[in-house]
């Protein structure tokens, strides 16, 4: 989905021009969203100004943990990510995708639908890796989800480069961030030093470029950019979590191994790993019928290989105990993926170690694995 | 002689001689008999003594279940080339079940007796053809556990 | 709001049911009308058809393919949506999205020797395979059409076997596992019948449908004798939600059940068959 433009020179925009950013998508009839404090977490809400966004916040990530603390510097986006993917937004949890009605006539199908048009603030590398990867599935194959196709195509990035890391992130070891590389229509980096609280913006398209007009901006210089340059690396350097290089071998090599039953002895099937995850794409589809019986609607909705329902035929389910369902997981992301589409399904955000209620890291299984344990 | 010449080329036709030397193959023919049998026919019935043991050499023979007033319930359809009867090799030599003929089937038969009395004298000759029942006996039992999965079942 | 475009592939077609027919006790035949259209569709592909209100199931689609005026699907009923449709009569409608998968390789056989083996329902995906190999006769060598069924009283397609057997260029042996006398056909497992229908092993096709229990023994038998992987074809069963391969739930290692399937040479998934829970 990404279109070649060539990049014009970066600017800088004070922090004050945030809210007229959120603003002016919203002028523009973009429904905005980024990050915002709800429930002691980073989520993924409607903004309507930058007031509300979460000044001042970082975050301790480790596996199975998650604690907002106060910042020693008043940043905008100094955390990382929370719980949230955009995924949410571009694919939602729970979607109708059609109904269909009696008539006299026979029936008859309404799969008219309502497309937002949204501006997200705030997307991490890793996360528009992702977007790139569901693309792949949704978009680029032999089948376009047209619902899917439509609100991509329609959103308007901004993307971040992260100057923090969180403390499950590797995304240096996917090779998807911490600086953004494509995909984006404007990329932000925050700086807050002594000569004030500013952000380097990048383009990304015309489109940003466009719209870049409606903020008050100065060009940026060499300390500019080299501060924000700097603070990105660092963000990279801190991470010290890494993924094997020849994951996908690894698992491969191991199908049979007994690690499965020691996960599976500490993974609980709660699915969170797969809900938090902005790569995983499974759905399945339900019905419900009006209580007159007349009208009847079809849905997808998120679905998790961790359940037993996942893969079941007529007579029983395939994947019948949890380490086959955390072996189907954790392969398909890292192994088959890259059969299916050519690339990870893995970007390195660390949403599933930090939201895995038990901790459990995919990076150390594939590391017991690669010892055979 | 000329007989049994005859007799060890008719086995010889049989798969289940295939590869074995000539020697050995004469040695049994020397018990061997033709014998054709007519649709309805019962070659065994179940609990009689099992004095011969037969190889098909066309037509078929149903493998049966006697059931009190009701018809035989079929096992297994045995066709050319396969062999039934192995009831002469496991003491106390009685049948298991009923060999019913379904078509005009000829078979080439051993006599049990004069079989087990020339093993018990050439026992490499035994060794040889319990090596060439062994296979014979697991794919069978092997079928029938497939058919025991009744796989095509309502699950 | 706007109007979504028509071609969104998770829309179905509604199509009336012409023909209802019963098969077996649990086992019946519906035809759909596709319209002036017709319905073209590959020999092994399958469609997702739904039921109103009571949601989709993946059915392979057993009709001729020279004849896509109708659109013809063997179904049993075994669960709340094939239940639903058991029920339908004739002028019901039906939604249809549809055909998905991979085909049988009637073209690649084309020159050698076919051989069909088929496990109870299993018969219904082969079908359309069996129609184009007697349509395009003269192109194949041997054909052998084996067919295996719970009982004589499950056997599918009844009449039609009985004409493919009438045909002088065509072999056909049936067995069932479990019989009385007043059956005069064979029993025993369908891989009984494979060692007597004298077809070339080393220049064959062979094609397999049925639970996925026979067609291991199935594959066993045909190794024994000769035929290699790569010239064995079978059609795969996974939970299926979707059918363009979004949906994840048919993945088989790393195929889409789906779209790289239903129909696989064995050699290319022989090593996922002997890791299991995959």
């Amino acid at each position: 989905m990404t279109t070649k433009f060539t990049t014009p020179q970066s600017v800088i925009i004070g922090a004050d021009q945030l809210d007229r950013l959120i603003k002016a998508l919203s002028g523009l009839g973009y429904q905005v969203i980024g990050p915002k404090l709800e429930d002691d977490a980073v989520q993924l809400l409607p903004l309507t100004g930058a007031d509300e966004l979460p000044l001042g916040v970082v975050e301790e990530q480790a596996p199975g943990t998650y604690r907002l603390k106060p910042a020693k510097t008043p940043a905008y986006f100094d955390f990382t990510h929370g719980a949230h993917t955009w995924k949410q937004y571009l694919f939602p949890p729970k979607e109708k995708l059609w109904s269909a009605s009696k008539t006299p006539k026979g029936l008859v199908i309404d799969d008219s639908m309502d497309t937002p048009k949204y501006a997200f603030i705030g997307v991490r590398a890793c996360e528009l890796a992702a977007l790139g990867v569901q693309d792949q599935v949704f978009v680029d194959g032999e089948f376009a989800s047209t619902p899917y196709k439509e609100r991509r195509e329609r959103v308007f990035i901004v993307a971040l480069n992260c100057r923090r890391s969180g403390g499950t992130c590797f995304c240096v070891s996917q090779n998807t961030g911490p600086n953004v590389k494509d995909g984006y229509d404007l990329a932000l980096t925050e700086i807050t030093d002594k000569a004030g609280h500013r952000f380097v913006v990048e383009v990304g398209s015309s489109r940003g470029e466009e719209f870049l007009a409606k903020l008050e901006t100065s060009q940026a210089n060499d300390t500019d950019l080299k501060v924000a340059k700097k603070a990105v690396k660092k963000a990279a350097k801190s991470q010290d979590r890494t993924m094997p290089a020849n994951t996908a071998d690894i698992l491969l090599r191991n199908q049979e191994s007994t690690h499965w039953q020691d996960v599976a002895k500490r993974c609980l099937d709660c699915g969170n790993c797969t809900f938090v995850c902005p790569t995983c794409f499974c759905s399945t589809t339900t019905d419900e019928t009006n209580l007159d019986g007349d009208t009847a609607s079809r849905w997808r909705q998120w679905d998790s290989c961790f359940t037993l329902d996942f893969s079941y035929i007529h007579g029983g389910s395939i994947r019948r105990d949890g380490a086959e369902r955390y072996r189907q997981w954790i392969s398909h992301k890292l192994t088959h993926w890259h059969d299916q589409f050519g690339v990870s399904g893995c970007v390195g955000c660390g949403r599933c170690i930090t939201w895995c209620p038990v901790g459990i890291d995919i990076t150390e299984e594939v590391k017991a694995l690669a010892k055979g344990k | 002689m000329v007989k049994v010449e005859g007799l060890d080329k008719l086995l010889a036709e049989h798969p289940f001689f295939d590869g074995m030397d000539d020697a050995s193959r004469k040695t049994l023919a020397g018990c061997a008999r033709n014998e054709c049998f007519d649709v309805g026919d019962m070659i065994a019935k179940e609990g009689q003594p099992a004095e011969r043991f037969y190889f098909i050499r066309s037509g078929s023979v149903a493998l049966e279940f006697h059931t009190p007033g009701q018809d035989g319930l079929i096992i297994e359809t045995l066709h050319d080339g396969d062999v039934f009867g192995w009831s002469w090799m496991v003491p106390p030599y009685e049948w298991s079940y009923d060999i019913r003929v379904t078509e005009l089937t000829r078979v080439t038969s051993l006599e049990a007796t004069c079989l087990r009395k020339k093993l018990k004298k050439d026992n490499a000759l035994g060794f040889e053809l319990y090596s060439r029942f062994m296979p014979v006996i697991a794919k069978r039992l092997y079928s029938a556990r497939q058919q025991l999965t009744d796989m095509y079942a309502k699950k | 709001m706007s109007a979504k475009a028509k071609t969104d592939p998770m829309v179905p077609e509604l199509m009336s049911i012409s023909v209802r027919r019963k098969e077996l006790a649990d086992t019946f035949t519906i035809e759909l009308d596709p319209g002036k259209a017709g319905f073209e569709f590959l020999p092994g592909q399958f469609n997702m058809l739904y039921a109103f209100g009571v949601g989709e199931v993946p059915i392979s689609i057993s009709g001729d393919p020279a004849e896509p005026e109708s659109l013809v699907h063997t179904i049993r009923d075994v669960g709340a949506v094939t239940n639903a449709l058991s029920k339908m009569k004739k002028g019901d409608q039906v939604g249809v999205r549809g055909p998905f998968g991979s085909c049988w390789p009637v073209g690649e056989a084309e020159g050698s020797d076919v051989v069909i083996v088929a496990g109870g329902i299993g018969l219904a995906p082969l079908r359309p395979a069996i129609d184009h190999i007697l349509t395009n006769r003269s192109k194949y060598g041997r054909f052998v059409i084996l067919y295996g069924a719970r009982s004589p009283e499950d056997i599918l397609y009844m009449n039609q076997l009985q004409k493919w057997r009438g045909r002088l260029d065509t072999y056909v042996d049936v067995t069932v596992d479990h019989a009385g006398r007043d059956w005069a056909g064979n029993v025993g497992v369908v891989t009984r019948l494979i060692g007597r229908a004298n077809f070339d092993p080393r220049h064959t096709k062979v094609m397999i449908c049925g639970p996925e229990i026979m067609m291991r023994f199935t594959i066993k038998e045909l190794n024994q004798i000769g035929v290699s992987k790569e010239d064995i074809y079978v059609s795969m069963e996974r939970n299926m939600k979707c059918a363009i391969g979004h949906c994840g739930h048919c993945q088989f290692g790393g195929h889409f059940v789906c779209k790289d399937g239903p129909v696989f040479s064995y050699a290319r998934i022989e090593s996922l068959l002997q890791v299991r829970g995959l």
